[in-house]
């Protein structure tokens, strides 16, 4: 059985390495092959990125080489696909080579698009990036005092990270003594200052405390860099003297060009994370068009579920289990409190106060996540 | 066009049923963003909330609400991009 996954990140690597480890045996034997191709000889820790805004990490912390991260038996090689022939179980790759497979696993994530709203790019400042992120950084470092304005756009990857970025904003200006000098002022999509009412009940207070403004109901439509003003689909606008703004995402563009789904998404069932049309094409991560966060923390989840039914389907010939949806967040309330969000397709996250265990939790888990995108987490 | 007239084939359904994030409004925003401007989307939702924050978020950008009903425990709201 020949088992490709394309896409090196948190879903592709977990799928990979737990079907190896189920399939010790079979992989030994020659009887299941395991290919992983990925554009990237690196991996990052992309949530690392916001500690990196902020000067709490390097870039260079983010990263390990992938091939380390995989199982011995698993045959890794950086060569994108750029052609998906999905009725003839074959994908082309960059360098012209032609992939067959039984069983397909589709895990190419998503890309930022800022050029999506005219002037995002030149008027804001992003972290999504390792160089955006160093940027954002000396900016932050170089701001002695004005209006800060955080804008978001849509759909965006790590739902959390609009609250976070706030709570760190604060923090960080008051460890620098400038906190009165700094107007903080969030903008968000929806009616209330974050898309899960728990959250938004928890986060409210939170910024009612740290003085920190919010315009709901503001969608970013364009940003006049030279005029410093950003204005929402709404009809209003916000004049800022720094402005941050996590990017709109879109899925990769290997995926819209081949058609396979609207905006780079994949139609996939919620339940089984097969293809829509195809029993043997998993999709998982970013890359799906499920109403579920895009975060790691989902891609994981997915990855565990993706990979006991390809183990079950080369051992019994059927998949066992559904995924229920589950996505655990944690929730960085500052430079040193946390506190997370845990939820599934039937039951909503019951948030916690924030506490400086779980900070400490969090600051842990940047380190065992080399452990958990191994699959033994 | 009166409401009653577009088939049903020609609508983009949101399925945001079961899902606590990004959630209904979110989605159907996202979904939003990606339709030509006279498309119609249906959001399905299991949330209450939807019932009262979608049309307060189509209304205030200028779209079109064309309906809002609760059907077997599913909110079925209906809009067309105006802008």
């Amino acid at each position: 059985m020949k088992i490709l996954i394309v896409g090196g990140g948190t879903g592709g690597s977990i799928v990979g390495n737990n079907v190896a480890r189920r399939l010790a045996d079979e992989l030994a034997e020659g009887k299941v092959e395991i290919t992983i191709l990925s554009a990237s000889d690196r991996h990052m820790y992309q949530p690392g990125l916001l500690y990196v805004a902020f000067g709490q990490m390097t870039p260079d912390q983010l990263y390990r080489d992938q091939r380390s991260l995989l199982e011995p038996g698993i045959y890794f090689e950086v060569d994108p696909v750029e052609e998906f022939r999905l009725d003839e179980n074959k994908v082309k790759t960059r360098s012209g080579a032609t992939h067959d497979y039984d069983i397909l696993v589709i895990a190419t994530g998503s890309r930022i698009v800022p050029e999506q709203v005219p002037g995002l790019k030149e008027g804001a400042e992003l972290f999504y990036t390792e160089e955006s992120a160093v940027k954002m950084f000396k900016r932050l470092s170089e701001f002695q005092g004005g209006k800060v304005g955080v804008v978001v756009g849509v759909p965006h990857k790590c739902p959390i990270a609009p609250v976070e970025v706030v709570f760190s904003l604060h923090d960080y200006f008051k460890s620098r003594g400038i906190r009165d000098k700094v107007d903080i002022k969030y903008h968000y999509p929806v009616g209330r200052v974050h898309t899960i009412e728990n959250v938004a009940k928890w986060a409210k207070p939170e910024f009612d405390r740290m003085g920190v403004e919010y315009e709901t109901l503001f969608n970013v439509k364009e940003v006049d860099a030279e005029k410093r003003v950003v204005r929402s689909e709404e009809g209003t606008e916000f004049e800022y003297d720094l402005l941050i703004a996590i990017p709109p995402h879109k899925g990769m563009e290997v995926i819209e060009r081949q058609g396979l789904g609207e905006g780079g998404w994949i139609p996939t069932d919620r339940y089984k994370l097969t293809m829509e049309g195809y029993e043997n094409v998993y999709v998982l991560g970013d890359t799906t068009n499920l109403p579920v966060s895009k975060t790691g923390s989902a891609a994981h989840f997915e990855a565990e579920v993706i990979a006991e039914n390809i183990a079950s389907v080369a051992k019994i010939g059927t998949p066992v289990r559904d995924y229920d949806g589950k996505v655990y967040c944690f929730i960085e309330a500052g430079h040193d409190r946390a506190t997370y969000a845990m939820f599934n397709y039937q039951n909503p996250p019951n948030l916690k106060p924030a506490s400086k265990s779980m900070h400490w939790f969090k600051m842990a888990y940047n380190q065992m996540y080399w452990s958990s995108v191994r699959g033994l987490l | 066009m009166a409401q009653e007239d577009f088939n049903m084939s020609e609508v983009k359904i949101v399925d945001a049923r079961d899902t606590f994030c990004p959630g209904p409004l979110m989605e159907l925003i996202a979904k939003v963003k990606q339709a030509e401007v006279g498309d119609v989307l249906e959001v399905l939702s299991t949330d209450d909330g939807s019932a009262a924050d979608v049309p307060e978020w189509v209304n205030k950008v200028g779209h079109e609400l064309l309906s809002n009903e609760k059907v077997d425990g599913v909110w079925r709201i209906k809009m067309r991009k105006a802008r």
